[in-house]
């Protein structure tokens, strides 16, 4: 154990050609392929409706598969689905509690309807990282709505899984609290956990994942690397700013690489991180050949936002 | 067999019974105490014996047979179809807990709860009237199986119920009426010879038959009868269970 290199080890997760029909006929997962190391963060990103609660629903046992196995820790979620749950965590997107539950007594109601035996200790621990310590004795319905979602992390991480699901885990949740979260995903890392969460906000993706699924229609368009999916889909901007206001650019200087700003004070190449030769050099060259006079130049590096909205699109034109 | 995750879910039930325990004691207690004064006083004078007991005494078998089948029915499908009308239902489908554990904890905690308030009329009834029990555990066995069968049934109301408007439905378009004209408050043989045997279709006949057979030792029905029935009623609830398990029916989508 440990001394093992990486890749011999077997993904923690394995979906295989998985599809889900819903009974109303419409196919919202069409064959997903995924695969998740041990310990790693996958970020899910894609539009409304793309398929991602279906799938985590789908592979925790809510929603019923059309077709496709899914395994967890070697485990077949459908024939051997007590070990394999057993591993499972999941923080749904919808707050789904009991009203008049009070906090301390449903979070050590997961712990039990999981099998596990009741750990005051361990709870207290929960409780207290995710700041709800103090309102334990509280109903469900006295707290806010971030804290209706901890008291959601909190039920899922009281019987220790080892495969962590968080849908939406920051939707309507503030700054500062996202934050928390982001602390608390890194902690969970450093103990081993590993983490499939999906996100509308892009920035959160970059901040905290390993790894960055892209899924749309129900197909799964790209699991990459968030390092190298940046450097790979990564353009960067070089702006060029001008001292006097132009109305067209030259015509010795045209090409479909350089656009001028709207209010004529800069122009802007846009050129690959990843080429041999970015043009720069000759840029600057015939800019100064042109006669423009040059007050300052910045480059800019394309967001995980731009690549992601490149990807849907292409997608949605394929 | 996960037995945490069973216990959980019935403490879990309990003390949701538990916190409302005043509500749960007064209204039994409350409605046997007026059925004792209108049936029993006030008409139950009037009311020659019945099979040799006090008209009083006659229905207090009915009375308990009446409170646990509609308590068994309405803790039961209450008790799973509120989890999915919440959306908690979630956290059940991806633990890891078979239907069958599902069933026990749910079913367990309904029946006891049903089972409670049975034992509770009794004390009331005891209050008013005197009574013997001539066979006591068969009366405590026929009031554990009715408890359990009747919360198998509401279980599978409860999985069913689309609204909360088809959970009150069944239990008051049939289960009430057919309690009602199982001989609660009389006895089949003083019914018309047509209402007679109409009377050997309902079930419900049957279970009050065993069970005042077990306070007074007469029945309508012989007893082996009732016994038959009542088992036969369970096992026909376990097997819907068994199928709705099977197909995942109204739960997993
Ligand atoms: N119970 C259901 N019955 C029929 N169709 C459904 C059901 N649940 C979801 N769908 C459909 O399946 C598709 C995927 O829905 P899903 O909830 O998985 O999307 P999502 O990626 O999680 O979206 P969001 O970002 O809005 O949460 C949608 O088109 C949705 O309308
Ligand atoms: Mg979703």
């Amino acid at each position: 154990m440990g001394l093992e290199p990486e890749t011999a080890m077997p993904p923690i997760l394995n979906v295989t050609d998985l599809r889900k029909s819903y009974p109303d006929g419409f196919e919202a997962l069409k064959g997903i392929d995924l695969q998740i190391d041990a310990g790693e963060i996958l970020a899910l990103l894609g539009p409304n409706g793309a398929g991602k609660t279906t799938l985590i629903s789908t592979i925790c046992g809510i929603a019923t598969a059309t077709s496709g196995t899914v395994t967890v820790g070697g485990h077949d979620t459908i024939k051997d689905f007590r070990a394999a749950r057993a591993m499972i965590g999941l923080v749904p997107q919808e707050i789904n509690l009991e009203p008049f539950e009070k906090v301390i007594s449903t979070v050590n109601f997961s712990r039990g309807l999981f099998g596990k035996p009741a750990n005051p200790a361990l709870i207290e621990k929960i409780l207290r990282q995710l700041s709800l310590w103090d309102k334990r004795d509280s109903q469900i319905r006295a707290l806010s709505g971030g804290m209706k979602r901890r008291v959601l992390i909190a039920k899922a991480l009281s019987h220790e899984p080892r495969v962590l699901f968080l849908d939406e885990p920051t939707a309507g949740v503030d700054v500062e609290l996202r934050r928390d979260m982001w602390e608390i995903v890194a902690d969970l890392k450093r103990d081993g956990v590993t983490i499939i969460l999906t996100t509308h906000y892009i920035e959160e993706a970059e901040a905290i994942a390993d790894r960055i699924g892209v899924i749309a229609d129900g197909k799964i368009l790209l699991v990459e690397d968030k390092a190298k999916l940046m450097a790979r889909m990564g353009k960067k901007e070089l702006e060029v700013q001008l001292s006097q206001p132009i109305t067209e650019i030259p015509a010795s200087l045209v090409s479909d690489r350089l656009r001028l700003s709207d209010d004529g004070t800069a122009l802007i190449y846009s050129y690959d991180t990843q080429s041999e030769r970015t043009g720069i050099t000759t840029l600057l060259s015939d800019v100064a050949a042109a006669g423009l006079v040059l007050r300052d130049v910045v480059t800019r590096q394309s967001s995980l936002e731009d690549v992601f909205v490149d990807l849907v699109h292409e997608g949605e034109t394929r | 067999m996960n037995w945490i995750a069973v216990k959980s879910i019935y403490i879990y039930e309990m003390t949701r019974f538990f916190r409302t325990l005043t509500q749960s004691f007064i209204s039994p207690v409350l409605s046997t105490s007026l059925y004792f004064v209108v049936f029993g006083a006030a008409i139950g004078s009037r009311i020659q014996e019945v099979e040799g007991v006090s008209y009083a005494s006659f229905i207090v078998p009915g009375l308990i047979m009446l409170s646990v089948i509609t308590q068994g029915i309405s803790n039961a499908s209450f008790g799973i179809y509120f989890p999915k009308f919440i959306g908690t239902i979630f956290e059940m489908l991806s633990a890891p807990v078979s239907f069958l554990e599902i069933v026990m904890g749910y079913v367990g905690a309904a029946a006891s709860k049903a089972l409670f308030i049975g034992l509770v009329i009794l004390g009331t009834a005891y209050l008013f009237v005197d009574f013997e029990i001539q066979h006591p555990f068969a009366m405590v066995g026929f009031l554990v199986l009715t408890c359990i069968s009747f919360s198998l049934m509401g279980f599978i109301i409860g999985i069913w119920a689309g609204s909360f408007e088809q959970l009150q439905l069944v239990p008051l378009l049939i289960i009430t009426p057919l309690v009602f004209l199982g001989g609660s408050f009389y006895s089949i043989s003083m019914l018309p010879p047509v209402w007679q045997i109409i009377s050997h279709f309902n079930p419900v006949v049957y279970l009050i038959s065993g069970f005042r057979w077990s306070f007074f030792g007469a029945a309508d029905v012989p007893i082996g009868l009732s016994l038959l029935a009542i088992a036969g009623f369970t096992a026909l609830c376990l097997s819907v269970i068994w199928w709705i398990f099977k197909t995942g029916w109204r739960i997993r989508q």
